[in-house]
């Protein structure tokens, strides 16, 4: 899955300062390799503003995934068949498997795992802000499949070419793996579609409570969004937040239409001037607060991760403490 | 019973093991010491899951009553599930879901190894896949008694107490009933306390180098195989697996 | 507390080519590395074969080394084109 507008940055961080004449002639090399689709490679010279950007967003890229488990996990214990429950639970799988080669990613830019758990667990580090609303049906588990992968796969598909070598590969990987998951998603709202009068109830309002918030998994408009330009130019992002959004919507519109559900959006109207789908305005006051950390699971969320940190404490130190038993016994074996 | 019958409450038994101690896995998702360890684990529950839709679906078949895995998995009561107590216990700390995943995946590869050269054809080969997958659970469990085991004072503590509290389900394994001695005159199914000293080796092996004690062996409870006696804790896992198809009976999902 | 070293991984996706470095994970020790590389890098049955290493022990060309060690542009005679045969000759 994904994190949002990959680019929260914290306020009144400003766009770097004027340099020496050295740092300026490596930035040039270095974008002079940027433009030429060179990838960089984690010991090359890089602006510490692009290792900062990067630490940040593959940070609350790998954070979204191990907190995107949550919600989902929710139902895995009562997924209605053998096969759903398993499709679900391989899928909740991967995220892990996400998070953990982003971690890995960020690792290669000199932060520790360990750090930037901290960082989460402290309440300092953002994550997508989709992941803050509660599962209730069953069709929660449709609709995250269908559109929150659906948006998240909108968004990583491009961060497959990032200039940044490690990033791009485990974005590659990670494409490669969630291909069934959008599609997963989208057929098990088909069963609801086709379902009872009850089940039909479910995925409506399953829509309902997600649809905005899906729309604000893109991140805040271009206009309120001065990083998405320097972004861009060091190819860490290759569309802008409201390109992607317009795109998504233009592609789920005719697949919601499909499962005969109404998207909640009055202003929501096909403009063939532009061939696009208008729409109405994301509620951007909701956005900025639920990333502020009032949003309606924001704290049940962090506690859980707090709670399975801290319960695993004693099995990652007794691991390491056998770990050392045994190194001294081999050596004082060979001695 | 006919042979058949009793076949079906054989098959049933297989199903439901993987059932119950594939769902007490679902219930770990998100809560493992590590990253890596999430991985594994939830490899291990879905080879669980998988291997329950196997056999209910070999089940459903013996029965001839149309009932498909599903129908098995999510309609019947707790009166009518044949798993043994092992795998009903909670998940505890993680010593005593290491330390359950250990015991039975040991009874596990034992019973499948003999399994594979069951006379009823179908039987054999769920069980020639699904032993390749226990012999991993056993090896990974394993693993993690031993670092436990011998880790810290803590883990110590906390491997032996987990090793004691589930030891006394191990007794139902090992113990025939008349549909175990039916299967094994078949040749269908194993003469189960001929499978007892393989595991006992594996088993006390492993407790032996992670320094533990092997618990004596005292009264043991049965009656969950047999759906006689199941322990309090399989209603309550029954409520969360079944809920949807409680709530909405008869529908597709 | 240190959390759990680095280890590499790589591996064999089919017999017949060399094993691939295919990313990295934490693990308390080398066995459980990998056991816990066969749990994330192979859950899609990809590989026959598994290393893992670990991160400490790979000893890495610098980024200041790069002219010394990459550049030997000037021994063209080791490069076939650096030969002149008459179009006539086969076989070569």
């Amino acid at each position: 899955m994904y994190t949002q507008g990959l680019d929260l940055v914290p306020k009144g961080e400003k766009p770097e300062a004027p340099k020496s004449e050295e740092e300026a002639r490596l930035e040039a090399a270095f974008q002079r390799k940027i433009d030429e689709e060179i990838r960089i490679e984690p010991t090359d010279w890089m602006p510490e503003g692009y290792r900062r950007t990067l630490i940040r967003q593959i940070s609350q890229h790998a954070h979204s995934e191990i907190v995107g488990m949550l919600p989902e996990g929710n139902w895995v214990t009562r997924a209605p068949t053998l096969r759903r429950k398993a499709i679900l639970l391989a899928k909740i799988q991967d995220e892990a498997g996400h998070g953990l080669y982003l971690y890995s990613a960020c690792e290669t830019l000199g932060v520790t795992r360990e750090e930037l758990y901290e960082q989460l667990l402290a309440g300092k580090a953002k994550y997508s802000s989709i992941f803050n609303y509660p599962t209730l049906t069953w069709a929660d588990i449709g609709i995250i499949g269908w559109l929150v992968d659906g948006a998240a796969i909108m968004n990583q598909v491009p961060l497959q070419r990032c200039s940044y070598g490690p990033y791009a590969r485990a974005m590659i990987r990670i494409c490669k793996e969630e291909s069934f998951h959008q599609r997963q998603g989208y057929e098990l709202c088909l069963a609801l579609a086709e379902g009872s009068p009850e089940q039909r109830r479910m995925l409506q309002d399953a829509l309902n409570r997600w649809w905005w918030p899906v729309l604000m998994m893109f991140g805040p408009p271009d206009k309120d969004s001065w990083h998405t330009a320097q972004s861009m130019k060091w190819k860490i992002k290759r569309f802008t937040n409201d390109e992607l959004r317009q795109k998504f919507v233009d592609a789920v519109v005719p697949q919601a239409e499909r499962l005969g559900l109404k998207i909640p959006d009055p202003h929501l109207k096909w403009n063939p001037e532009r061939g696009h789908y208008d729409f109405g305005e994301v509620p951007w006051d909701e956005f900025w607060r639920v990333i502020k950390g009032d949003g309606p699971c924001n704290r049940q969320r962090m506690e859980q991760r707090r709670r399975a940190w801290e319960e695993g404490r004693w099995v990652r130190e007794a691991a390491l403490a056998y770990a050392e038993k045994r190194r001294r016994r081999q050596q004082s074996e060979a001695a | 019973m006919e042979t058949r019958e009793v076949l079906f409450e054989y098959v049933l038994r297989l199903g439901d093991n993987a059932l119950i101690l594939g769902q007490r896995l679902c219930e770990l998702l998100g809560w493992a010491p590590e990253l890596e360890e999430e991985m594994a684990l939830a490899n291990i529950a879905l080879d669980y899951i998988g291997q329950a839709r196997m056999f209910l679906s070999y089940a459903g078949e013996i029965e001839g009553k149309g009932r498909d895995e599903d129908q098995l998995a999510y309609t019947r009561d707790v009166l009518d599930f044949r798993c043994a107590l092992m795998v009903q216990q909670p998940n505890g700390d993680f010593a005593h879901t290491m330390a359950r995943l250990f015991l039975m995946s040991a009874f596990n590869e034992q019973l499948y190894g003999w399994l594979v050269r069951s006379k009823d054809q179908r039987l054999a080969e769920i069980a020639e896949k699904a032993l390749k997958e226990v012999r991993y659970h056993v090896r990974h469990s394993g693993e993690w008694v031993i670092r436990l085991g011998d880790g810290t004072e803590e883990s110590h503590r906390r491997m032996q107490r987990a090793i004691e509290d589930l030891w006394l389900y191990t007794g139902e394994l090992f113990t025939p009933d008349e549909v175990d001695q039916a299967m094994a005159a078949e040749g269908i199914g194993p003469d189960l306390a001929a499978l007892k000293p393989a595991w006992q080796q594996k088993v006390e092996a492993v407790l032996r180098e992670a320094t533990l004690e092997r618990p004596a062996d005292g009264w043991m409870p049965t009656g969950g195989k047999d759906g006689r006696m199941h322990s309090e804790h399989l209603g309550h896992i029954l409520s969360e697996l079944q809920f949807l198809q409680r709530a909405y009976p008869g529908l597709r999902w | 507390m240190k959390g759990w070293p680095l280890y590499e991984v790589f591996i064999r996706p089919r017999n017949g080519v060399a094993h691939r470095h295919v990313g990295s994970l934490h693990a308390p020790d080398p066995e459980m590395a990998l056991e816990l590389a066969r749990d994330l890098y192979c859950r899609r049955g990809e590989g026959t074969s598994i290393w893992v290493v670990p991160a400490s022990a790979i000893t890495a060309s610098r980024p200041e080394d790069k002219d010394a060690f990459f550049e030997p542009l000037e021994k063209e005679y080791r490069h076939p084109s650096h030969y002149n045969i008459p179009p006539d000759v086969k076989n070569m």
